[in-house]
């Protein structure tokens, strides 16, 4: 065993591109959840997009028409399940979970043709002089186009809510539909759109996965992503700037997970595979022991079926 | 423009045909779909739901229903209670996991000794090993009140890890040649879930099944329990004002379908599957809540959702030999069942009505 | 009137097995006070949601100030000047003052502007308000001046007012009557809908009564008597409970001391709640909403625990029982909301019964339940109220209001309780089904049970109490005997002075 093979500036560098998958689906799932809808198919647009934006990229050699296609993909996903939840008023977790399961049929049907090969490179910022300064260097400037992708949607998720008009519209939509309706505001149409921005960001995070991280296609290789992306919805209170954190940290513990199956530490891999599910579960305990500070911020109208009657 | 309208009352026929209607539009819409696969869409429509209880081979089939939807039914019984009572377990593939591996490990412990009280105590251990799984969210909701249905789920992914630990370490065959995998519990008389009648393919887990649907349909229909869960479903407030104690529903809810699933895991592995390897679990704890949804939360409605769904996994792999169909087109298959089935539901509660000049929906 | 602001001829709006509003034809004038006075379901909603774009009538035209006026929607409404204050808020409590009035603006300056806005339009008409303060934390008339402001900063033509006194204290009401006049004084038309008949003939100059859908008459409140104007609306002669002259037995319950900490996040705390309760007695709580009525409910029905000996009955203490062991010794609550709390909506009413009756009415034998008997315990209701149902076998989404609220209050008075909680028993029931609610709880009082109504109705209180208590921010008010109080002293007490001082 070799602890001092792991390096903190190639771990830090490497976390911010492990987080990016979760990062890009969990600031999309809290615009869905700030508009009061909770969309639990996050993990089967995820796929969905890591699938689309494989075989876009392996189709036209370009990893920018891949993520392109990888957030059309995983809007077109979530467009079923806001059909459902906003204009058939079904159930919002019973469609959610059956838009995962689609998800992941529909990929692994479609993508048995994708398997083993190796997609297009995509390229890294790079540049000439800044990328070379020790430390910052890897940790700042030498990614893909998706961790500034991600770092970019997060300042804009967050300026849109706090400072625009837009966002005020889609707090109160997710505050009360009721009340949102009695203005005038379209309730249902904001509620799509926010859906459809977060089958996007879902998308984008599956190709940041299937492109970037691993970078290869296999059935179900989200393992789960989806839903630690739901759970630092949770974590971060829906707040955007503790979404980046807790993706991060996230980020953190399944690279030193990583790192310490490489260096050989003595405990199986199987268990450290395991812990970044626990850790997972012990931040929602954490999380929820002072549940009434968070509630503060958690939408009022989460996952209420909006009927306009008379 | 098309206006929905809340009837007065739920419409009890809506409730039976929504369910039939969600099938035969899924045939329509998985043709499409083979379509645009290349595949020709009424042969595979016929190979999937026509040829598993009809074909030259059906006899082959038919017992295979039963062997697949018996698990299906058992989870989904669990499932139902919960789901009516807006508790979500959606982690029953972690429990199935964990009843496999408690009960398999209750035999592998004592092998290779024979004795009538083996059986027995696989399946107590089996059911205890669910139940015990599904209570790490249950005591997280009523304690912290953690989110059940992340909770639930994440534990499926520590399951699975420790399902490869097991078939890898402790439960390995010793005389396995080095191969991933425990002893093969048919080979081993007083721990095998053998059939009861040779040829039918009813083991101890359809007798199980049957059961549970039985006495699921009493404690909806006719026991405090069940009331104070549908009302629970129902208007969380209105329960309880009636007096129901949600911590101890979750409890209940979460244990009953932690319990089945665990069982269901436990027949699985000791007659079916019959050892614990990586790939022991083939999603049935995820079919199982598009079972209990097709079903209606109903339980003799899960019974017959369970025999269709096995019917396509049956009828999934005549198609995957014979036409080429990927496997995972059923997984499709399946999901899209179930879209349909929550678009249609809505008209159990609502009526369509054409709209004539009012002001958007 | 020297000019109509608003003309409104022949609108008629149906819904299926409805006619909400049947031929209305009647003129608003500018700077005028107009009273729309109605019974619930008279059709007084229908008509403004047609006024406000948020409803499109079948036939009929509408004019503003001379001009067709046919909203879409109400943003278009406002845009032509017409704002409305809901009777249910269309706040959002997790939001600021600021960002709720943003809301209700076309174009809201930017955030300091709003401010000063919203600072200037207080000052001018008497509303204090604090554009950074959440609108979860403030109380019903504070909330009530929010939806004002906001209506007042987009200048409106007309300002419709939907029920704006159901929450206020009698204080409180004579504040708003001042802003209104002044609003008058600047030429806003208002449109006042209302079932409070004394407080039109003081503020309004016009009255238009709606009966079924149709108009009955428009006419000058003040040259009306109440009376007259009441059987007008009704369309009928009223009886008014009577309640029978009892002396008051001994004590039944007794609560002492009873505090309970915020449940959420904008809830209110109940702090140190002490009374007493007679046979034969009806206590009446009045109080403005928000104030502790819900929480007061639910420890006395049991579905809050509280400190055991908080709650005692006939010196069995019982603040630490859940629901079903109170009922059983002879402690039933009605609570307010009666879709959702007091019954399942999507249940039948035999499944509601049991909801309930399980315990006294031995509905259950070791677990198991027996539907039969409870659809007799149903039937019974249903009969002995007059519960207007196909039967039991229906759901209780598809019963009106009054009906519904007539099948909650007869489950439990049937019962036989000894001690009965009903919260805001008659809240949108029609006057008929009112009256009867009322009379059932006289009679329980009268055959010996001690009744405690939680209302924001004083008409109501002042009807059928014996004794009187006012809650305030969690507090009760000492109970004092309803005879000796008069409305000033009652609405100094809702304020939360206590009338000792």
């Amino acid at each position: 065993m070799d602890l001092s093979a792991i390096s903190p500036t190639l771990l830090v560098a490497s976390l911010m591109v492990a987080a990016t998958p979760i990062l890009l689906a969990a600031i999309g799932e809290l615009v869905v959840e700030k508009s009061g809808v909770l969309n639990l198919g996050v993990e089967g647009m995820m796929i969905t997009g890591a699938f689309s934006g494989f075989a876009a990229a392996v189709l036209t050699g370009s990893p920018m028409v891949g993520f392109l296609c990888a957030a059309i993909g995983g809007a077109a996903l979530s467009v079923i399940f806001a059909i459902l939840t906003q204009y058939f008023l079904s159930n919002q977790v019973a469609t959610g979970l059956a838009l995962t399961l689609f998800g992941l049929g529909l990929s692994a049907m479609l993508g048995q043709s994708y398997v083993g090969i190796k997609p297009p490179v995509s390229a890294k910022l790079d540049l000439p002089l800044i990328s070379d300064i020790p430390v910052i260097g890897p940790i700042l400037f030498s990614h893909d186009f998706t961790v500034y992708a991600a770092l970019t949607l997060v300042t804009g998720v967050w300026f849109f809510l706090k400072y625009t008009r837009g966002g005020l519209i889609l707090r109160a939509v997710g505050e009360s539909h009721d009340a949102a309706h009695a203005l005038g505001y379209k309730v249902v149409r904001v509620r799509i759109l926010a859906i459809m921005f977060g089958g996007g960001c879902a998308g984008l995070g599956g190709a940041a996965l299937s492109l970037v991280r691993v970078p290869q296609w296999t059935e179900g290789m989200t393992a789960g992503a989806g839903w630690i992306a739901l759970a630092i919805v949770v974590f971060a209170s829906w707040k955007p700037a503790r979404v980046l954190l807790g993706a991060y940290l996230f980020g953190g513990v399944a690279v030193l997970q990583l790192n310490l199956q490489a260096a050989g530490v003595s405990i199986p891999v199987e268990y450290l595979s395991m812990s970044p599910y626990l850790i997972t579960i012990i931040v929602l305990v954490v999380m929820s022991t002072n549940r009434a500070k968070s509630a503060l911020n958690a939408p009022a109208a989460l996952g209420r079926v909006f009927h306009a009657s008379r | 423009m098309l206006r929905l309208e809340k009837r007065p009352n739920p419409s009890q026929a809506w409730g039976y045909l929504a369910p039939i209607l969600a099938v035969i539009t899924t045939m329509i819409g998985g043709g499409v779909m083979f379509a645009l696969l290349g595949k020709d869409p009424f042969e595979a429509i016929r190979t999937i739901f026509y040829d598993p209880l009809f074909s030259e081979f059906a006899w082959y089939y038919r017992p295979q229903l039963l062997i697949k939807g018996a698990p299906l039914i058992l989870i989904a019984i669990g499932l139902s209670m919960g789901f009516r009572a807006g508790i979500w377990n959606i982690g029953a593939e972690g429990q199935y996991i964990i009843g496999a591996i408690c009960g398999a490990g209750a035999a592998l412990s004592v092998y290779p000794l024979d004795s009538v009280f083996i059986f027995p105590v696989m399946i107590l251990f089996g059911a205890i090993g669910g139940f015990a799984w599904a209570m790490i969210p249950a005591i997280l909701k009523t304690k912290f009140g953690t989110n059940e249905i992340l909770v639930s789920l994440m534990l499926v992914y520590v399951a699975e890890q420790l399902l490869a630990s097991m078939s890898l370490g402790l439960m390995k065959n010793p005389e396995g040649f080095g191969f991933p995998g425990s002893r093969n519990l048919q080979q081993y008389a007083s721990a095998h879930n053998a059939e009861l009648w040779t040829g039918t393919a009813i083991h101890m887990g359809v007798v199980f099944a049957l059961i549970s649907v039985i006495f699921a349909y009493i404690m909806l229909a006719r026991h405090q329990m069940g009331f104070h869960i549908r009302l629970t479903g129902e208007s969380p407030k209105a329960a309880k004002f009636a007096g129901v104690n949600p911590n101890k529903l979750v409890i209940y809810c979460l244990g009953f379908s932690g319990a089945l699933a665990g069982l269901a895991g436990m027949f699985e592995v000791a007659g079916p599957s019959g050892q614990i390897s990586i790939d022991f679990n083939v999603g049935y704890g995820f079919t199982a809540i598009i079972v209990a949804f097709l079903g209606r939360l109903n339980p003799f409605g899960i019974m017959l959702a369970g025999l269709l769904m096995a019917l396509t996994y049956i009828g999934g792999e005549i198609a995957q030999s014979s036409l080429g169909l990927p496997s995972a087109a059923i997984q499709a298959l399946q999901g899209m069942l179930l879209f349909f089935l929550l678009a249609l539901d809505m008209l159990t509660n609502f009526k369509i009505k054409l709209a004539k000049a009012e002001v958007r929906i | 009137m020297s000019k109509t602001l608003l003309h409104l001829s022949g609108l008629t709006k149906a819904y299926p097995g409805v006619i909400a509003n049947d031929d209305v034809s009647f003129d608003i004038g500018a700077g005028e006070i107009h009273a729309l006075l109605g019974e619930n379901g008279a059709g007084k909603s229908t008509l403004v949601k047609m006024i406000y774009g948020l409803v499109r009538p079948d036939h009929g035209t509408m004019l503003l100030a001379g001009d067709n006026f046919t909203p879409a929607e109400p943003r278009a409404a406002r845009a032509a000047g017409v704002a409305m204050v809901f009777q249910h808020f269309s706040l959002f409590e997790a939001l600021s003052v600021a960002e709720n009035i943003a809301l209700g603006m076309e174009n809201p300056p930017k955030a300091n502007a709003l401010s000063t806005g919203i600072t200037d339009v207080s000052q001018a008409y008497g509303l204090p308000l604090d554009p950074e303060r959440l609108v979860g934390d403030l109380s019903a008339g504070e909330r009530q001046r929010v939806e004002i402001i906001r209506c007042l900063l987009q200048k409106p033509k007309l300002l419709i007012m939907d029920e704006p006194t159901s929450v206020l204290t009698p204080q409180e009401v004579t504040t708003l009557f001042t802003t209104l006049r002044k609003l008058k004084a600047d030429g806003t038309s208002i449109l006042y809908i209302s079932h409070k008949l004394e407080e039109i003939r003081t503020l309004c100059e016009t009255a238009t009564i709606l009966r079924g859908g149709k108009k009955v008459a428009t006419c000058d409140p003040r040259e009306k008597s109440a009376r007259e104007l009441a059987e007008m609306m009704v369309g009928g002669t009223l009886n008014s409970a009577k309640l029978q002259k009892t002396t008051l037995g001994e004590v039944v319950l007794k609560v002492s001391d009873l505090s309970l900490p915020p449940q959420t996040a904008f809830g209110t705390s109940l702090k140190s709640i002490s009374f007493q309760l007679h046979k034969g007695e009806v206590l009446g709580i009045g109080g403005v909403a928000g104030n502790g009525q819900d929480e007061l409910l639910a420890c006395l029905s049991g579905e809050v625990r509280t400190a055991a000996d908080a709650i005692q009955l006939n010196g069995v203490s019982l603040g630490h029982m859940p629901p079903n062991t109170r009922r059983a010794l002879g402690v039933l609550a009605a609570p307010e909301e009666r879709l959702g709390h007091a019954a399942a909506p999507d249940m039948t009413l035999t499944e509601n019964a049991m909801l309930t009756a399980m315990t006294r009415k031995n509905l259950s034998h070791s677990g198991f339940l027996d539907w039969p008997r409870a659809e007799a315990y149903a039937k019974l209701v249903i009969d002995q109220f007059d519960v207007r149902t196909p039967g039991p076998h229906s759901a209780a989404r598809s019963l009106s209001g009054g009906n519904l609220q007539k099948f909650v209050i007869g489950r439990e008075v049937l019962q036989d309780p000894e001690v009965l909680i009903v919260n805001q028993p008659t809240w949108g029931v029609d006057a008929a089904a009112a009256a009867d609610i009322r009379q059932a709880l006289l009679d329980l009082a009268s055959r010996g049970a001690a009744v405690i109504v939680i209302s924001q109705d004083l008409d109501e209180l002042m009807e059928i109490s014996t004794n009187f208590a006012a809650l305030n921010a969690g507090r009760l008010s000492d109970a004092r005997p309803m005879a000796e109080l008069s409305l000033d002293e009652i609405g100094l007490l809702l304020g939360g002075a206590d009338a000792a001082a």
